[in-house]
């Protein structure tokens, strides 16, 4: 689905490495998750592997394809196939929550009317239901968490990748959502979430067979064991 | 071709990829009134290219028949004298033909002064001689020279000749008023791709959230094409409705002159007139498909 080979990334052209040699394989239905220290480069990571970021060196495959041959067209289609929460979830705060949640049906060009049924089924698979009306800045904490999940996975994403999808919540809503991303999996979809909460990796790892990734000193590490 | 398409597309719609642009912002507004304001200009610029233009046609035509020879002399005299004058304009560079009036014509040129049953015959009236010139004209004051010498009672009337600076200023006026239509609708571009920008840049954001949930830089592009070219074209539809107007507000009497009373639309002037809203809408749409497709491959 997704591959890395041998990236290198640094944010200034020719500048200190944020990580270099780093090789990842996200085969379909796997659960990966993605710890390490604030600032470690978890975000520039994700952003690598949904294309939002090419890497200074090395090669980075979506879906087969080259990131380096696509043009910006190429990584727009291919976003589609990828269901992302962003860190700070961002919405568009003039729509309202349903509208957000719908919109990767709206850039794709769908007939959102049509997709009612299965809209007010996700947002009720959320738990918003109630809020479907509300704008993006009415929302609590979790239930942006909860909003920027239920809009990755509109589009029926063959991945879904999280970033602190539980950054802001309390344990038992992290919970919850954590329990969502494990249905998704079950559903056969290959998740990808980063988080420096290490007590929700444990508590995840008694529902979901993972692998557990960790990123520092400038690599990329599978560190399982001692979790 | 794809242009025609995004075109057509604009025309139909897509309602629900236009919501996806915040609706409101000041740029929206400055593109209103900047449409709007540049289509009234444009109304009088047109105006006047279109008045000054019919004003160098007619005034052009006139010179083209331009002069005319009288021949006041005694009754005996005339007719030698005629013959004369008439072979002295054969010999004259620059003249096409001249011609004798026959007495029915001179009498329809005098009957609004003294009836259609004027006697022109029997009455001491000078014999008129109509000239056309050639394309580079004759030299009057050479001719005067030899008439005077060999037709005494001949005069050369060349009172036409003074428009001939007239019309090349008519001609002028016409130039500008299109090349001040031409400035107007660069302005136009100009400013509708700085509040494009202005509105590409305040909505960064807007645009980093379609990017992730998937959209196409076309896509995002044309929410605000979309919202640039409907917002130009309802602002010119005002300005040139207002423009029209005040142009048909001008005061109608013949005694105001040729040239304001001639300031009006008249005819295909009017078809000119209904061209400048699509016009705006055209150059609305081709300066924010450009700003907006620069700005997202600078973006990226
Ligand atoms: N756009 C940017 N330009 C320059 N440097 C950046 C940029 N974004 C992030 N960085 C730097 O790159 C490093 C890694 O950032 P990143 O956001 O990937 O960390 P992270 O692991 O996600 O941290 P956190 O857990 O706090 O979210 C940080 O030192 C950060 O300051
Ligand atoms: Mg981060």
């Amino acid at each position: 689905m997704i591959e890395l080979d041998n990236v290198a990334y640094s944010y200034d052209f020719g500048g200190r490495e944020l990580f270099s040699d780093v090789s990842l394989k996200l085969s379909p239905g796997s659960f990966h998750f993605l710890t390490g220290p604030s600032g470690a480069g978890k975000t520039t990571f994700l952003k690598l592997c949904y294309g939002a970021l090419r890497p200074s060196s090395g090669a980075v495959r979506l879906f087969g394809e080259d990131l380096g041959e696509m043009g910006r067209d190429g990584v727009a289609l291919s976003r589609r196939r990828i269901g992302v929460v962003h860190q700070d979830c961002q919405f568009l705060d003039h729509l309202t929550v349903r509208e957000n949640v719908a919109l990767p049906l709206m850039v794709a060009g769908e007939d959102v009317t049509a997709e009612q049924a299965n809209l007010a089924e996700l947002l009720s698979w959320v738990g918003l239901s109630e809020r479907a009306d509300a704008l993006p800045p009415e929302l609590s904490g979790g239930e942006r968490q909860r909003a920027a999940l239920a809009r990755a996975v509109i589009m029926s994403p063959d991945v879904v990748l999280a970033d602190e999808p539980t950054g802001n919540i309390d344990w038992e809503m992290a919970q919850r959502l954590m329990r969502l991303l494990v249905e998704l999996n079950r559903m056969g979809k290959t998740i990808m979430i980063a988080t420096h909460d290490l007590g929700l990796v444990r508590a995840a790892k008694s529902q979901v067979q993972a692998r557990i990734l960790r990123i520092g000193g400038g690599r990329l590490q599978l560190a399982g064991a001692d979790l | 071709m794809t242009r025609l398409a995004d075109l057509l597309a604009l025309v139909t719609g897509d309602r629900q990829a236009d919501r996806v642009v915040p609706p409101t912002g000041i740029s929206a507004w400055l593109t209103l009134f900047t449409a709007g304001a540049m289509a009234f200009l444009t109304v009088f610029a047109l105006a006047l290219s279109l008045a000054a233009g019919r004003l160098a046609d007619r005034w052009g035509e006139e010179l083209a028949r331009s002069a005319t020879l009288r021949i006041s002399a005694p009754q005996d005299q005339m007719e030698a004298q005629t013959r004369a004058a008439l072979k002295v304009l054969e010999e004259t560079p620059g003249i096409a033909t001249a011609r004798a009036l026959s007495p029915a014509e001179q009498r329809a040129l005098l009957a609004p002064w003294f009836g259609p049953d004027l006697p022109v015959e029997t009455l001491p009236i000078p014999q008129l001689i109509e000239i056309v010139e050639t394309d580079e004209g004759f030299d009057p004051a050479g001719l005067r020279l030899r008439l005077q010498a060999e037709v005494p009672g001949a005069l050369l009337d060349d009172h036409t000749r003074w428009r001939r600076p007239l019309v090349r200023a008519a001609d002028s006026l016409r130039l500008l008023g299109w090349i001040s239509i031409g400035l107007i609708g660069a302005a136009t571009a100009a400013m509708i791709t700085l509040a494009a920008n202005a509105s590409l840049a305040a909505n960064a954001q807007v645009i980093a959230v379609l990017r992730l949930v998937g959209a196409t830089d076309h896509y995002i592009a044309s929410a605000f094409v979309r919202r640039f070219t409907l917002r130009a074209l309802g602002g010119a539809l005002l300005g040139t409705v207002l423009g029209l107007g005040a142009v048909a507000l001008l005061p109608d009497t013949s005694d105001a002159g040729d040239f304001l009373t001639g300031l009006g639309f008249h005819g295909a002037g009017w078809l000119w007139a209904v061209l400048i809203p699509p016009l705006a809408a055209l150059v609305a749409f081709a300066a924010t498909r450009y700003a907006a497709l620069r700005t997202l491959r600078e973006l990226a």
